[in-house]
């Protein structure tokens, strides 16, 4: 069953975190400030596939809710790290993102420790 | 606003979502532990959950995350967001150890290093990866 979950918010985060990016490049630049706030809710209404993104991130939420209800949390936040390898991907090759040797070889070690925290 | 400017800003919404992610996971974890129900796929239970006020503070700082996280996404590309935020798994770790009292294995260490380690060897590149129309990069 806790694999399952983490099934779940694995594939729900990347579907999430791929819309978001691809959405609010589009958007342009925003900030943090509270009238930024107000701007980004703003955004949001706007754009279709970014309420779809944010939907699969609640997806992802409900069932890291019911993770952490049966799982401790320094096993059940390093687990939904496994969708980082996915995601890295997918931003190479469907974001057309440019991945340097460097940042590679970082987001490698950190898929190896993630993989040592899982298991 | 300079390059430097720019780099500077995009730190500091990193460590505020670090922050807020940290503090709603801990608060979550906790508060779930106290619901007596388990989850299933009953939409009622994760309702009656939130009344919970440790599930409802982890919630609030967790959307204010997801927020703090779209404003990143348009500062900086995901192949940076991604890395960069993966120190919240560390955290994580410790945060599990100390305040929620779990068992943390040395394998479970080693692992939360290596991915503080990766981390830092990304943060050490520039953010914004995307050519720009200048072609700088």
């Amino acid at each position: 069953m806790k694999w399952l979950l983490v099934a779940v918010i694995v594939l729900a985060t990347v579907l999430s975190d791929l819309l978001q990016s691809h959405e609010m490049k589009r958007a342009g630049e925003q900030s943090v400030s509270a009238q930024g706030f107000a701007r980004l809710l703003q955004t949001i209404a706007q754009r279709r596939l970014l309420i779809l993104g944010i939907a699969s991130n609640a997806v992802s939420f409900f069932a890291f809710m019911a993770l952490v209800q049966t799982e401790p949390l320094s096993f059940a936040v390093p687990a939904s790290a496994a969708s980082f390898v996915l995601e890295t991907l997918l931003a190479k090759f469907v974001l057309h993102e440019r991945i340097g040797v460097r940042r590679a070889a970082g987001a490698l070690a950190v898929l190896a420790g993630v993989v040592l925290v899982g298991g | 606003m300079t390059n430097s400017g720019a780099v500077l800003k995009t730190y500091s919404v990193v460590l505020l979502f670090l922050a807020l992610r940290a503090a709603g996971n801990s608060s979550m974890a906790w508060g779930m532990k106290q619901v007596p129900e388990r989850m299933s796929m009953n939409p009622a239970i994760y309702l009656h959950a939130m009344l919970n006020p440790f599930v409802a503070m982890g919630i609030a700082a967790l959307i204010l995350a997801l927020l703090t996280r779209m404003a990143l996404f348009s500062l900086a590309d995901l192949s940076f967001v991604l890395p960069v935020t993966a120190l919240g798994y560390v955290i994580a770790v410790y945060l599990g150890k100390v305040f929620l009292h779990e068992t943390v294995t040395r394998q479970r260490w080693l692992g939360a290093l290596l991915i503080f380690a990766g981390a830092a060897l990304v943060g050490s590149t520039t953010p914004d990866t995307t050519p720009s129309l200048e072609g700088q990069e």
